[in-house]
């Protein structure tokens, strides 16, 4: 504002107090901004602090699984979402190797994200969308998958199987 | 570069105007008497941005669905970094806007600066604060619990007892009398689509009829020189808003805004209060028993405001000073009288809260979900002093370990160890030896096991009546019957969601006789201290109710 320009003081003793006016309620303008556009930048971009519990949820019993075939095992879990905690239904497709140790992948093709299946004969993941065809170590053998498939964190404890969130791919692409 | 930007606005104000029509506004001549006692029309409309600002920040994180809504107030406070400040904002400044108002109301009935050719712009002014008190009463409702919920049954209620048009704004209000989701989502449609922009409408054509007319002058003033609006009159304005700004502020940083528990519609116990602002109009209504009702509810306020919007044709005097206007002031101290005397009644016949310790559900409130047996842990846990030598996750530096740290806990076995003999377990440990039961101890374990860095805090907000009553709940061994939290034995009913099936009278004469209340009861009768009692059951009726489910 202080391009529009009033009719000017004569006495400099005007002047100076008119340009403390102006500078107080710029000033103050700047504070009340500040002091309210700050703490909507932080509600608005900082993530929320989610409290959840553990988000491991057992999904089945580690020894009833055949090593090197993989099964298709289905499990209920939380999803948070906002304020919104919803059961959701989820499924994992679930290999024991021989060495006990255990990966779970997650249901979706990396293609477009169609289910796929283990097919027996193939002893491969088979994507039936594109023809996608993953090695049980969830490798891209065939088709037009860009990444081998999705894994979940996995934790055994005793007997049971836990499953945690899903992997970001970059972590085993 | 000074000339590049001279030629730009320039060029901007020959396209739009826009200079020239902010030199107008400011630039507008006032006056001499103006001064600070005009400041609070412009507090106000800074107030109202404040509001809209606020509001528009919740309703990004808002979902206005009964039960949702509810849920998602609560995300706002307790997840959201800044949330409870928003709704700090928000809440104060509701109330904050409705004492502006009034007193911007009051400055210009005490000054006269109503009269004549400014009735218009007066009248203006009374639809604006009728509009601001809109907004108090439909905001209300939006959080949903049950301070919400049941101060606008009487709300809808009230409005359905008037005369002639009561069952058409029943309709309106979505529904018989009871307040559902018809109601919420007209209270909010109304809050915040129908409101705003009727306020906007409204202030504009308030300001364009003040510069209209000109600011008020004082008798006298014709002789005196004019001022100008800026910079002096804009800079009082300026310190008067900086000045509302931190009161509102420091109320939104300090003050806690209260989350009830959720609405619940069975709730017959629950005493309803409106906002302070309307209790004078619900003390009113009980000046008038039974048939006259209508009068204190319908009919005097309707003349009030008649009154108030007619104030400039009941008045037609000339202007005169407002030091010899002692009728105005009289009128203005005996409402003041009025008011402040029936708020005062309404506040000494509010009943004290039954339950002494009421949730305060704006605050995480992780510690519900714990066992009774964690829960009396956070009692031994406060009364050893365990914080004197221990940080819980704050980062503080104490003397012994951060107890949320995954890494000190063992298994309860070795604590309950440490806990009598420290050094034995830990060589050189300072911590002196805790002298309590092994049972005790037990339960201290169990609770240092379930403590973590994220949830310290929301455990360390388990209120004492909680942490009192659990020990009563371990010592007699209620457990070994009763569960709580999926904690327990099966063989009597789960505690959970014992609030919904059972009175507090019945739980406690239940206690001292169960035979005469439930006969072929198991249970044997227990006779508490009335200090455990109450702590006690005013626990058992915290627990959530989680349906028998866990």
């Amino acid at each position: 504002m202080d391009n529009v320009s009033g009719p000017t003081a004569t006495a400099s003793d005007g002047v100076t107090r008119r340009s403390f006016y102006v500078a107080a309620i710029y000033g103050l303008g700047a504070l009340i901004g500040a002091a309210l556009g700050l703490p909507a930048a932080i509600y608005l971009l900082f993530p929320p602090k989610i409290r959840s519990a553990d988000p491991f949820v057992e999904i089945g019993d580690v020894t009833s699984l055949a090593a090197d075939s993989p099964t298709e095992m289905t499990f209920r879990r939380n999803r948070t979402d906002g304020w919104k905690v919803s059961s959701e239904k989820a499924t994992a497709w679930v290999v024991k190797h021989a060495d006990n140790s255990v990966t779970a992948f997650g249901p979706q093709c990396t293609h477009l994200g169609c289910a796929y299946h283990w097919d027996d004969g193939k002893t491969l993941f088979m994507c039936p969308c594109h023809n996608s065809f993953f090695s049980i170590d969830g490798k891209v053998t065939s088709g037009p998958a860009p990444r081998p498939l999705d894994r979940y964190e996995t934790r055994i404890d005793g007997k049971k199987l836990l499953v945690g969130p899903l992997l970001a791919p970059e972590k085993h692409a | 570069m000074k000339r590049r930007w001279s030629s730009f606005s320039d060029w901007l104000d020959h396209r739009t105007g826009v200079q020239t029509a902010v030199r107008q506004f400011l630039y507008e001549e006032i006056p001499a008497s103006s001064g600070w006692h005009q400041i609070f029309g412009s507090v106000a409309v800074f107030l109202f941005l404040v509001q809209a600002f606020t509001g528009a920040l919740l309703a990004f994180n808002y979902a206005p669905t009964p039960g949702d809504a509810y849920n998602s107030v609560r995300y706002i406070l307790t997840e959201l970094t800044g949330g409870r400040l928003i709704r700090g904002l928000h809440h104060w400044g509701a109330s904050m806007m409705i004492v502006v108002v009034v007193l911007h109301m009051v400055q210009v009935f005490l000054y006269g600066a109503y009269k004549k050719p400014r009735e218009a712009t007066w009248m203006v002014g009374v639809v604006l604060l009728l509009v601001t008190l809109a907004y108090g009463l439909t905001g209300y409702l939006l959080p949903w619990d049950n301070r919400a919920y049941w101060g606008t049954v009487i709300t809808t209620r009230i409005a359905g007892s008037a005369p002639v048009v009561g069952p058409y704004l029943t309709r309106l209000l979505g529904g018989g009398g009871a307040v559902g989701v018809v109601t919420f989502a007209r209270f909010y449609g109304m809050h915040v689509l129908l409101l705003p922009p009727a306020t906007i409408l409204l202030i504009a054509l308030h300001v364009f009829l003040v510069r209209k007319h000109g600011v008020a002058p004082a008798p006298g003033d014709e002789l005196l020189p004019r001022k100008q609006f800026f910079p002096a009159q804009v800079f009082k304005d300026t310190v008067a808003i900086f000045v509302a700004f931190a009161i509102l502020y420091t109320l939104a940083l300090v003050a806690r805004v209260p989350l009830e528990q959720l609405a619940d519609p069975t709730d017959a116990t629950y005493v309803p209060r409106p906002e302070w602002y309307f209790l004078f109009l619900f003390q009113t209504l009980k000046l008038f028993p039974g048939p006259l009702e209508v009068l204190g509810s319908v009919v005097l306020p309707g003349v009030a405001v008649l009154t108030l919007i007619l104030v400039p044709f009941l008045d037609r005097s000339r202007l005169v000073k407002v030091t010899k206007r002692t009728f105005a002031l009289g009128v203005v101290v005996l409402a003041a009288i009025g008011w402040g005397g029936l708020t005062a009644a309404a506040i000494a016949t509010t009943p004290k809260p039954q339950e002494a310790a009421q949730i305060d559900y704006s605050a995480p409130t992780d510690w519900l979900q714990l066992t009774p047996q964690e829960m009396s842990g956070i009692a031994y846990f406060r009364q050893e002093h365990c914080v004197s030598c221990h940080a819980t996750g704050d980062g503080s530096s104490k003397l012994g370990p951060d107890l949320t740290q995954a890494s000190i806990h063992k298994d309860a076995a070795w604590m309950i160890q440490h806990f009598k003999r420290p050094s034995a377990m830990r060589p050189g440990s300072a911590m002196p030896p805790i002298q309590l039961s092994d049972a005790q101890l037990n339960s201290l374990a169990a609770f240092l096991l379930k403590l973590n860095p994220t949830n310290a805090s929301a455990l360390g907000n388990a209120p004492d009546f909680a942490t009192a009553g659990a020990l009563v709940y371990q010592a007699n061994q209620c457990g070994g019957c009763h569960s709580v939290n999926g904690m327990g034995m099966k063989i009597g009913p789960s505690l959970n969601g014992l609030a919904q099936r059972r009175s507090r009278s019945w739980v406690e004469e239940h206690f001292a006789n169960p035979e005469s209340l439930s006969p072929g009861t198991m249970m044997p009768p227990y006779s508490l201290t009335p200090k455990d009692m109450e702590n006690l059951t005013t626990y058992l009726f915290s627990l959530p109710d989680t349906g028998g489910s866990q």
